[in-house]
């Protein structure tokens, strides 16, 4: 044994602040088809938070949740969540782990009815009793429970984002990915969309929420991230994004 | 007249449940996939030819009689097509999986020449004759006709087989995972579905069909060819786009109107015809309904 390996000062270790975040993003690197989407993105997301990721189209906020979600393979980088390193994970592991997605553009199965939609929410739950589940998710909204029997297909768009999101927590998620919930829906629509995905994180499910909405979404969180092409641009608290000039002006539009 | 008639009609039946077992297999990969497998006609002269061993070459049917040898034939008939469906996914297929769609399809054409030389290599270029009477040649009374017992036997297979597969594609939890993989395979992995599994058990359970449809073929027909899953194989590929292509219950409803279609222009008008009867059938319905008569009615909304 070399004599100078007993002298060589161990790393330095960071002190340990209390538990590791839900999620961690380090350094993600996303290319799509040989483009770069993301460069190099890190943030991290605590328990029972709720934020929102903000920006222009193509900034990468879809991309970011999809490489969560494990539909999309980081070129460089990785995620953590709970701890566990998930991004060389296939998606259902990641969805067995705790986090599912309400995807952009709402993805329901449109041959399939309302009900069948949400038991296929609960995919990775072999064998449990999906009543309780069920009966939260009508109890959310009371409009998928008038049409439970009735084609996903043949539901109005603000119906269904309300599939698209009560499928997501037939899995009981610890993070909900929700890809812009409000695109398309009418003001009131909104609000009480809003107000439901509110209830869903008082219930202590951590929500990480992608808007165009900006507004909406930065009264509704704690915490906010703004990405510009591929880049953390911002990370602040919610409130002083809303007060930012550079936000207002970017994002919320002159009012 | 009326009893020529209905002759033809059980003659369609026949045929068309042979035509849809086989056009589930095509419309099961096309649904998840969107490939349209031409492999699987291979795949049916490989139940064939499976079944000729069992049958023939080993004649199972003196030892054990009948009734047993040709269930223990349709069980290894299905778990041997089943077991040459997944390795040509894992071979030709899944290795392309991120390419180019032409990529998948040429892939897909060369399986199916390797497939057919292979069985030509192995079992000869020649007929191959059942010779035994496996299936009885007796007649049964049906609403004041006769109907040969055969003809029943097979479509009866076809049918109740048919209807196995539909009570598993809409009421387990795992066929809710291959339709929603043939809906959106994206949003599918979003559910925690692996679709990769799914794709693994469709191409077991098509070339089972299949394999079971050319098994059914050489123990009505009572002879077999290398080549028989070509014909076979753009038939039920007609009934598939018929009923409508990724379609299940199309392709089951596709297969039997194709049989009669067949059967009874071959009656009425010319034998000669029949062949062409069907592919006007499929040109027809490419032309005016290319989605088939049982496609979605539910439109999309984005």
């Amino acid at each position: 044994m070399n004599p100078t390996d007993l002298a060589a000062p161990k790393a330095l270790e960071p002190p340990v602040l209390g538990p590791p975040p839900l999620l961690e993003l380090k350094n993600l690197v996303v290319a799509y088809g040989g483009v770069e989407a993301l460069h190099g993105l890190s943030l991290t997301v605590g328990q029972g938070e709720l934020v929102t990721i903000l920006g222009a189209n193509g900034a990468g906020k879809s991309t970011t949740l999809m490489t969560i979600s494990g539909l999309l393979r980081p070129a460089k980088g990785e995620i953590y969540f709970k701890g566990q390193r998930i991004d060389l994970l296939p998606s259902h592991e990641v969805v067995r782990l705790g986090v599912t997605q309400s995807p952009e553009g709402r993805r329901v199965f449109g041959p399939m009815t309302v009900e069948e939609n949400l038991i296929l929410g609960a995919f990775t739950r072999k064998g449990q009793d999906l009543t309780p589940d069920l009966t939260r998710v009508y109890y959310l909204f009371p409009r998928l429970w008038e049409r439970k029997k009735q084609l996903a297909g043949t539901l109005s768009g603000g119906e269904q984002q309300m599939l698209a999101i009560g499928r997501a927590l037939m899995a009981r998620p610890t993070l909900l990915l929700l890809d812009e919930p409000s695109l398309g829906l009418a003001p009131l629509l909104v609000k009480s969309i809003f107000a439901t995905i509110k209830e869903i994180n008082e219930s202590g499910v951590t929500i990480i929420l992608v808007e165009q909405n900006a507004r909406a979404a930065l009264k509704l969180a704690t915490w906010g991230y703004v990405l510009d092409v591929g880049h953390l641009a911002l990370s602040e608290s919610a409130t002083r994004l809303l007060n930012n000039q550079k936000v207002r002006d970017a994002y919320l539009g002159a009012r | 007249m009326l009893s020529h008639f209905f002759e033809q009609i059980i003659y369609g039946l026949t045929v068309g449940g042979v035509y849809a077992l086989i056009a589930l297999g095509y419309t099961m990969v096309y649904g998840v996939m969107k490939l349209i497998n031409f492999a699987h006609g291979e795949l049916f002269t490989l139940g064939a030819f499976v079944g000729f061993f069992f049958l023939v070459t080993l004649d199972l049917g003196s030892f054990w009689g009948p009734v047993l040898a040709i269930s223990l034939t349709v069980v290894g008939v299905s778990g041997i097509t089943a077991l040459a469906g997944r390795l040509l996914e894992r071979v030709a297929y899944r290795p392309l999986r991120d390419s180019d769609r032409l990529a998948a399809v040429v892939s897909a054409l060369g399986a199916s020449i390797f497939l057919q030389n292979l069985i030509m290599v192995v079992s000869g270029a020649k007929y191959r004759a059942f010779g035994v009477d496996l299936l009885p040649t007796t007649f049964i009374q049906f609403a004041g006709q006769s109907v040969p017992v055969a003809r029943l036997f097979v479509f009866l297979t076809a049918v109740v087989t048919m209807l196995l597969l539909y009570v598993f594609i809409n009421n387990t939890r795992f066929g809710l995972a291959i339709r929603a993989a043939a809906i959106d395979q994206g949003a599918a992995r979003l559910m925690g579905v692996d679709v990769n599994k799914v794709i693994a058990v469709v191409f077991v359970i098509g070339p089972a069909l299949g394999g079971l449809a050319g098994l059914l073929v050489g123990v009505y027909y009572g002879q077999i060819n290398f080549d028989m899953g070509q014909l076979y194989g753009l038939k039920a590929f007609t009934a598939a786009v018929i009923g409508g292509i990724g379609n299940i219950p199309g392709a089951m409803i596709g297969g039997l109107l194709l049989g009669l279609l067949e059967t009874l222009g071959a009656a009425y008008v010319s034998g000669a015809w029949k062949d062409a009867l069907s592919f006007v059938a499929l040109i027809l319905i490419l032309v005016i309904r290319p989605t088939g008569i049982l496609s979605e009615r539910v439109a999309e909304k984005l």
